[in-house]
């Protein structure tokens, strides 16, 4: 049961980084059915920037919860500034054009800040500094970890938070009209860039927290991280219903627990075996995802 | 017409004395890739080659003759190969060092085998060209692909007195190679493995693997791969609590690892290639080379280099060309070489050679045993 324990929060917790990044891909998509291949490299540069300030940070003398904080904060800042600026360069430029032309964009922005990162940093593994603290109380505890506590915690809050913030706030309807119909929602005055700016703003700000918590759990970084961690999301977002909020979070999950399960009673020789063949078993049967709707191609 | 058929005469006249005059001196076969796509790794064994063989001459050669060395293409093919070691035999050579890649080795030994000829690779580093117990007429200066698996379970079982392994690898040719070797190694010391997994190099993280490797009971890991999955690993492991020793390979035997893991890489075993930077005869080696070639050694000069050292000794010792002499003189010596000071086991393999264990103690990679 220990056993069991062990492995079902060691998911919990990858699939909650997984949620992370998901739900970035998933409202990009909602709004202006783009699939971001970026959205990785943005999660890897909120790590990188993490790692920046917290060590200019812990020079300062600096350390505990106020350097994962601050160092969590500028990380935040700055990948939302990269997701709106990459909006505004790599994608509006191409909102009308053919709906390939802004994903080969996309593909093309993720393979330049890969190596925007690779030469203006270092190619090289960096020690990433353990920025979560052992909790005191958990000292006897072995079927979860502090960080690991603290990462699905952090998930399910900025989940709430964003529920809250799409259903109650006006920019959130907004986002909900864009979704539905864009030029619905720009005949009847919402400002469609701004709310699709947010879209890429949150997006970018959820993706980075995801990169600091998991990079302080892991220990070490380099530029390469987001291209693997970005092809999970996606899959998990097209396993919960590209489109949906909660489809997103419930597929990272599942995604998390997937490999999890299937490497602790299997093997992690196929752990992506199971990761990929499950996802090929749900679309068999609800090709729009678990919680996807089926909307009909608009005419 | 006359004129003619006595001119011919004395042309073989002089044709057959020619041997006569060639008993005066020892022959070396150097065969290997001389060109071709491969001949940056061949080229540095015939230039050691040389090198030694014309300091040798200086000094007065060997027995009191000069040793010659007569080069052979085989551009790493093995069908060339074995045209090669034709011409070799009967130019009757008294050794070969060479040849320089397995698959062109192999198809020439059993030539030199039937002409009862000893052979000395510097590179070849297949497992059953010494392993298989086939070939007792050859010899080599560097480590059989198994080598590092070898040491690693040799001093987890013998030295750290492990009890349940598990092995992980990266699915790569190098990691999984390696821990499968090393898996074959437990099972014959009786020690099988609880756990032979691979993982996914570049995953988020390892948690599962290592709950896996917790629940498994095992006291020791052999990881097979490189150094950043070794550090997620390790970290994991330690952040955990578990007590398990780790054990790895070349490709973590790395400052790096030491740099990313930090205070977790404490502890580490990591096999690595022994250290002969230092060695006086090595650094002269080198410096002879840059003077006479003009440009930095290739690979496995060294290791040829030592192989040329070996031989000539080996002759100086057994005090003939007589084979079976010489592979006694091989087996018997310990030879002073670039590789540090070197001798042969049954088999062939060289002692003393390639891999020594090495541990994290204080943020450094110290050497604990060979």
């Amino acid at each position: 049961m220990e056993y069991f324990l062990e492995l079902f929060f060691g998911g919990l917790t990858r699939g909650s980084i997984y949620a992370l990044l998901a739900l970035g891909y998933t409202m990009v998509y909602g709004i202006i059915q783009l699939i971001n291949f970026a959205h990785g490299e943005i999660y890897m540069i909120g790590a990188f920037t993490a790692l920046i300030a917290a060590s200019a940070l812990s020079m300062l003398g600096l350390d505990g919860w106020s350097l994962l904080a601050i160092a969590g904060l500028a990380a935040v800042i700055y990948s939302a500034a990269y997701g709106f600026t990459l909006e505004k360069i790599a994608y509006k430029p191409l909102r009308k054009a053919p709906r390939l032309s802004p994903l080969i964009s996309a593909i093309g922005m993720s393979i330049f800040l890969q190596n925007y990162v690779l030469l203006a940093q270092t190619s090289d593994f960096l020690s990433f500094p353990a920025l979560i603290d052992e909790f005191p109380f958990m000292e006897d505890v072995t079927i979860i970890r502090s960080s690991e506590l603290v990462i699905i915690s952090v998930t399910a809050l900025s989940t709430a938070l964003l529920t809250i913030f799409i259903k109650f706030t006006g920019i959130g309807k907004a986002m909900r009209a864009v979704a539905q119909d864009r030029i619905m929602a720009m005949l009847l005055g919402v400002k469609v860039d701004r709310v699709i700016s947010v879209t890429f703003i949150i997006g970018s700000a959820l993706a980075a927290v995801g990169g600091v918590l998991i990079s302080s759990h892991v220990g070490q970084i380099n530029f390469y991280i987001g291209f693997i961690a970005g092809i999970k999301a996606f899959t998990a977002a097209v396993l919960g219903g590209i489109g949906s909020l909660p489809g997103a979070v419930l597929g990272g999950l599942v995604l998390g627990w997937t490999e999890s399960f299937a490497t602790g009673y299997v093997s992690s020789d196929y752990e992506d075996v199971f990761a990929f063949g499950l996802l090929v078993f749900i679309l068999i049967f609800k090709p729009s995802g678990i919680l996807g709707r089926s909307s009909a191609e608009k005419v | 017409m006359k004129i003619m058929n006595s001119f011919l005469t004395v042309l073989v006249m002089v044709l057959s004395a020619a041997p006569v005059f060639a008993l005066d001196t020892i022959k070396l076969g150097v065969a290997g890739a001389h060109t071709g796509d491969l001949a940056s790794y061949g080229i540095p064994s015939l230039n050691a080659a040389r090198l030694v063989v014309a300091d040798r001459n200086a000094k007065g050669g060997i027995l009191g003759k000069q040793v010659d060395i007569l080069a052979e293409d085989d551009v790493c093919k093995p069908e060339v190969a074995a045209n090669v070691a034709t011409k070799l035999v009967s130019q009757d050579v008294a050794l070969v060092l060479g040849h320089i890649c397995s698959g062109a080795t192999k198809a020439a030994l059993t030539l030199y085998k039937d002409a009862g000829k000893i052979i000395m690779s510097s590179s070849a580093t297949n497992v059953e060209l010494t392993k298989s117990g086939v070939y007792p007429n050859f010899f080599r200066t560097i480590s059989p692909d198994d080598a590092q698996a070898m040491l690693q379970v040799e001093f987890a079982v013998n030295t750290l007195k492990v009890k349940k392994v598990a092995i992980v690898h990266d699915k790569g040719d190098y990691g999984k190679g390696l821990a499968e070797f090393a898996k074959g190694f437990f099972g014959k010391k009786g020690v099988p493995p609880v756990l032979f997994e691979g993982i996914t190099p570049g995953a988020v993280d390892y948690s599962a693997i290592v709950q896996k490797i917790k629940s498994s009971g095992a006291d020791a890991v052999v990881y097979g791969g490189y150094h950043p999955e070794a550090a997620k690993i390790i970290s994991t492991m330690k952040k955990k609590k578990m007590k398990a020793v780790f054990i790895s390979d070349d490709g973590v035997r790395d400052d790096t690892f030491i740099k990313v893991a930090g205070k977790y890489a404490e502890g580490v075993y990591a096999t690595g290639p022994i250290d002969t930077s230092k060695n006086a005869m090595a650094i002269e080696a080198i410096e002879k080379h840059k003077k006479t070639y003009a440009s930095d050694p290739g690979a496995f000069y060294l290791n040829a280099y030592a192989a040329a050292i070996c031989l000539l000794e080996a002759i100086e010792k057994a005090g003939s060309t007589d084979s079976e002499a010489i592979s006694k003189a091989l087996r018997g010596t310990w030879f002073d070489t670039p590789l540090g000071k070197i001798s042969f086991d049954e088999r062939g393999d060289a002692l003393g050679i390639g891999f020594a264990m090495y541990q994290v103690v204080k943020g450094r990679y110290a050497e604990v045993g060979k």
